[in-house]
């Protein structure tokens, strides 16, 4: 697949000694939307700080569309938007100037249609006079990702797009960035809510302690890391599992009236209907069933508990 | 060249001055005025000429500086410093900008506000006595390199800056001093001798005696010496933030 961000052995060690990042190598896909899911503190907002400019990488190399970061910093820079996790926002600007300025500073020529568009897709044509101190929370997001988009970038970064906003709005926003996508932008967002992740993404990062664990297909990495789960009410109590089904991972509740098989979906060697033949046959009396899947919740849980 | 980012951040600072237009004009108006009533009309009728240069229009070039000092100063810290405070430096440094067009920018707006506050101050100056100017080309010229200098000053110091206290520390410990010691209100020749010779290593004497033998023909240092101290002054403020943007001093990591 065609990339478009290239990430070589990518590391940032703070002046104060801290580690933030350590040898980070992603390939990043044009037009996808990865989200990088990782606890607070993990280096998320590291690494989009450094293949924005923000801050400078101490090893390693990034290239945007075949240009290097550092060397080609203008082409590099005018082809991504950034939308950061403060609403850091000159208060006493008002929407339309704010954009305005942001269109310029990434050295494009003014043009007013496309910002107006651009504020009519955002809800936000209405309050394009208003000063940004009397606006909403929400609506300052909105101003922040207007910004980013002012200058028709190819590339969106979102640091944390729906932290500490309410439900409505994090689903607006998570219509707008596939939107977005489909108009061909390529995003990478970051988060720690995982239900983000699991609802917009298409591939997932997981980072942790200022390491990229891994990097799959959302569908893949619920596949091959997803387990599932088979219960099986019983209509009467038994005291311990029958002896023929103690080769396989069952487990039995307190209370006896209900067996769990766990096992991964990917395994070739599980054929789940041996082993639910195996539990008929086993004298147990089967009153219902069901099959659960672990979320990327749990695998990401799974997943830094491992790395810790 | 960005030639657009330059524009914009050009633009935007010098908003800033037109929606606070009634503040930015009144004050330099109201001060001078005051100036010169108290040392113009009250004390300067009973003070004899100095050098042949009656002491209200003596007092012109001084306090001609005085603002443009302090103003370019805090107008430069003030527009870089307050993105740095808020946050918004996060799109400056993720911008295609380079560090001169970042410069170009700031101190661009900050240096021509300055020029307009001294305008201002020369015209009100007008009202009050008759002023004629020897050398307008050099008066002007040394106008603009000291507003370009000063506005280069402040922009290191808002970099420098991490909270309001450092932003206000030095024009207030260091510039009013060097101001008011720098010969403003009167010739260094008044002076005892030997305070003559520390006033050399003053700066601003250099800045004042330059503009004010452009307007009387009148100096305490020669113009040659002046001239060259302003360039020094440049010279040494274009080298600090040039270093600073290249190691991301206070900017980044």
């Amino acid at each position: 697949m065609d990339s478009i961000i290239s990430i070589k052995g990518l590391s940032k060690t703070y002046n104060s000694g801290f580690e933030a990042l350590k040898t980070v190598d992603l390939e990043i896909n044009r037009g996808e939307i990865l989200a990088l899911l990782g606890p607070n503190g993990a280096g998320k907002t590291t690494l989009i700080s450094a293949i924005c400019g923000i801050i400078s990488p101490s090893s390693g190399s990034v290239t945007v569309d075949g240009y290097d970061i550092i060397k080609d910093f203008r082409k590099t820079r005018s082809m991504i938007g950034l939308v950061p996790q403060e609403l850091t926002l000159g208060a006493f600007d008002t929407v339309w100037s704010t954009v305005r300025f942001s269109r310029g500073l990434f050295g494009s020529k003014r043009d007013d249609a496309y910002l107006e568009q651009l504020l009519k897709d955002l809800s936000l044509f209405d309050k394009k006079d208003s000063e940004i101190r009397a606006l909403s929370g929400g609506m300052k997001r909105r101003v922040l990702i207007a910004k980013a988009l002012s200058h028709e970038p190819k590339v969106l970064f979102l640091d944390e797009p729906t932290a500490g906003v309410d439900v409505e709005l994090r689903k607006d926003m998570w219509k707008i960035v596939h939107k977005l996508s489909l108009q061909g932008v390529t995003i990478i967002l970051t988060t720690h809510y995982i239900e983000e992740a699991e609802e917009i993404a298409e591939r997932v990062g997981v980072i942790s302690n200022g390491e990229l664990l891994l990097v799959e297909k959302k569908d893949e990495l619920m596949e091959s890391l997803g387990k599932k789960q088979l219960l099986i009410d019983l209509k009467e109590p038994v005291k311990k599992i029958p002896s023929s089904l103690e080769k396989y991972n069952i487990e039995l509740s307190d209370d006896g009236l209900q067996i769990s098989y766990t096992y991964v979906v990917k395994d070739e060697e599980v054929d789940v209907s041996v082993v639910l033949h195996e539990i008929t046959n086993s004298g147990l009396l089967l009153k219902d069933l069901k099959v659960e899947q672990s979320s990327l919740e749990d695998i990401f849980v799974g997943l830094v508990k491992e790395e810790s | 060249m960005n030639l657009n980012a330059i524009k914009v951040i050009y633009f935007n600072e010098m908003m800033r001055f037109w929606k606070t237009l009634f503040q930015s004009i009144a004050s330099p108006v109201i001060s001078t005025a005051l100036y010169f009533v108290v040392f113009g009309s009250a004390i300067g009728s009973r003070m004899e000429n100095i050098e042949g240069v009656s002491y209200g229009l003596f007092i012109v070039p001084g306090l001609t500086m005085l603002s443009v000092l302090t103003q370019s100063i805090s107008n430069a810290s003030f527009g870089i410093f307050f993105p740095k405070f808020t946050g918004t430096i996060y799109e400056l440094l993720s911008a295609p900008v380079s560090f001169y067009e970042t410069l170009i920018g700031y101190v661009g707006a900050a240096a021509t506000k300055s020029l307009i506050l001294a305008t201002i101050i020369l015209v009100t100056a007008n009202l009050f006595v008759d002023l004629n100017i020897a050398h307008p080309f050099w008066m002007l010229s040394f106008l603009v390199l000291t507003c370009v200098a000063f506005s280069l000053f402040g922009f290191i110091i808002g970099l420098w800056a991490d909270n309001f206290e450092k932003l206000q520390i030095i024009p207030l410990l260091i510039i009013t001093p060097l101001v008011f010691l720098g010969g403003s209100f009167y010739s260094i020749s008044m002076l005892p001798e030997l305070w003559q010779k520390v006033t050399l290593f003053n700066p601003v004497l250099y800045l004042v005696s330059g503009f004010r033998w452009s307007f009387f023909e009148v100096s305490d240092v020669s113009v040659g010496i002046s001239l060259s101290m302003i360039f020094l002054f440049l010279a040494i403020c274009i080298a600090i933030v040039a270093w600073m943007f290249r190691t991301g001093y206070k900017l980044k990591q």
